[in-house]
């Protein structure tokens, strides 16, 4: 659809959107950063990628082979 | 003489750019209308071409910018990384693909996993759409579509459908059966229609709504039973590469990349783009949300991923490293939101730090370039796919 519309058209479109954008509510990088720091924290503890999960509650790791022949 | 000087009676905020200046009080039909120099000349300019002429927009739309830019700049106190130094660093990453899926004829495009944490779904460039079993690598069941390189493929929330699309411009939905002898071709239902190739879909929080982006530069929400197309969202000025969901909790929003280098965040309701963000300088193949709803990573055919805090409205990190030099394909978080993991097209992954902006770790095994890569919704895996045709399972 972009491509279709004229030169002009794609301008007064960029323009309503920068116009919508300017009035938008913005807050402080460091606020932010602080508070996402803080819920990545919170949350590490129960991230299995990090921490790490035992075996005997991972579904992927134990297949280290070892068949059992009787 | 100075020639521009002029008794100004009121100085303050322009209506029209809000910059302080010297104000023109001019009252047009007995409206006040308290205007700069600047902006009445742009009025003045408008108001005798009948419409407005491509000059004026552009300047009118560069003043907006720069504003825009100053409004972003003037909360940008800290960067993330001065933040994060007090952030305990990670330890030893120990990952290692636990799985191979072989069974594609040709270059996986695209995966899903299902929030049973268990099935994925992938789709490929020779028109297959296979459902697997994780855990066991079973093939659970496999569809062919109609075209070829379905370059999106999504899993609904209840795990009985999927819904896959690509150069067939259309989005079909699937509805997965238990019974391994019914042909799936036969129960397909064509949702969506864009005028060009499908590049994403994903489902809403249920089964019955579909977001779809397309080629064509628009995403769309179709609802699922009529087919009718619900919301259509336009801003992008080039085709739409990739949209991703926020995270329940946070609210009806969507964020779109495109290979007009930006990324656009939209409300589901209104088809309203409330952000945009433009500092990518390629095409962006990928975009996620972070976990907490409150910022979106990026990847990018210029070697970077970007995160973006939509609070602060700006770019608030950047990943990259001058050894890396081929385009990222896909990126997703840990569970956490602490790490970052992006697939390259030098058939690597890089692992991230998201909080201290470093690379952790490499992981490498693909032999072609990965295409897409996921987390598995509880955190314990993520899967990639890739053009050798296989997927894995890291874990």
């Amino acid at each position: 659809m972009a491509r279709d519309m004229s030169d002009k058209e794609i301008l007064q479109m960029e323009l309503d959107q920068l116009k919508i954008e300017v009035s938008t509510t913005r807050t402080a990088v460091s606020v932010n950063c602080k508070e996402t720091m803080e819920w990545v924290e919170a949350q590490t503890e129960g991230d299995p990628l990090i921490k790490g999960v035992s075996d005997d509650k991972n579904p992927y790791k134990g297949d280290k082979g070892g068949c059992i022949i009787t | 003489m100075c020639d521009q000087t002029f008794l100004a009676i009121t100085f303050g905020p322009c209506d029209s750019c809000s910059e302080n200046r010297p104000l023109m009080n001019l009252y047009i039909k007995t409206e006040p209308i308290n205007y700069c120099s600047l902006c009445m000349e742009i009025m003045a300019c408008q108001g005798l071409a009948s419409g407005e002429t491509l000059k004026s927009l552009k300047a009118e739309s560069e003043t907006l910018r720069k504003k825009l830019e100053e409004e972003r700049k003037k909360l940008h106190d800290v960067e993330l990384e001065k933040v994060a130094e007090k952030a305990e660093a990670l330890g030893e990453l120990n990952m290692k693909t636990r799985r191979t899926l072989k069974g594609h004829g040709n270059k996986v495009l695209c995966m899903d996993w299902c929030k049973d944490k268990r099935r994925i779904v992938s789709s490929s460039q020779d028109g297959k759409v296979i459902v697997w079993d994780a855990f066991t690598t079973n093939k659970e069941h496999a569809v062919t579509m109609p075209t070829t390189w379905v370059m999106a493929c999504a899993y609904a929330p209840s795990g009985c459908a999927i819904a896959c699309g690509g150069l067939d411009n259309k989005c079909s939905v699937y509805p997965l059966s238990l019974d391994k002898d019914e042909n799936l071709s036969a129960k397909k239902k064509s949702v969506a229609m864009h005028t060009n190739y499908l590049s994403g879909c994903t489902f809403t929080n249920s089964d019955m709504q579909i977001l779809t982006s397309s080629g064509d530069g628009t995403s769309a929400l179709w609802d699922v039973e009529s087919g009718q197309l619900l919301q259509s969202f336009h801003g992008h000025s080039a085709d739409v590469l990739t949209l991703d969901l926020a995270p329940s909790e946070t609210g009806n929003t969507f964020v779109s990349g495109g290979s007009d280098k930006k990324a656009n965040v939209w409300d589901l309701r209104s088809g309203q783009n409330v952000q945009s963000f433009d500092t990518h300088d390629s095409d962006i193949n990928c975009v996620k949300y972070y976990p907490s709803g409150d910022a979106f990573a990026s990847a990018s055919d210029d070697s970077t991923c970007r995160l973006f805090d939509l609070r602060a409205d700006r770019e608030v990190s950047i990943y990259s490293k001058d050894s890396i030099i081929f385009g990222a394909a896909s990126v997703d978080f840990s569970l956490s939101g602490r790490l970052l993991f992006a697939g390259y097209n030098d058939y690597t992954i890089n692992v991230w730090d998201v909080l201290k902006g470093t690379r952790v770790a490499i992981l490498f095994g693909h032999e072609n370039r990965v295409s897409s890569l996921r987390v598995s919704p509880d955190g314990t895996a993520f899967c990639s796919g890739s053009w050798d045709n296989t997927l894995r399972i890291w874990a």
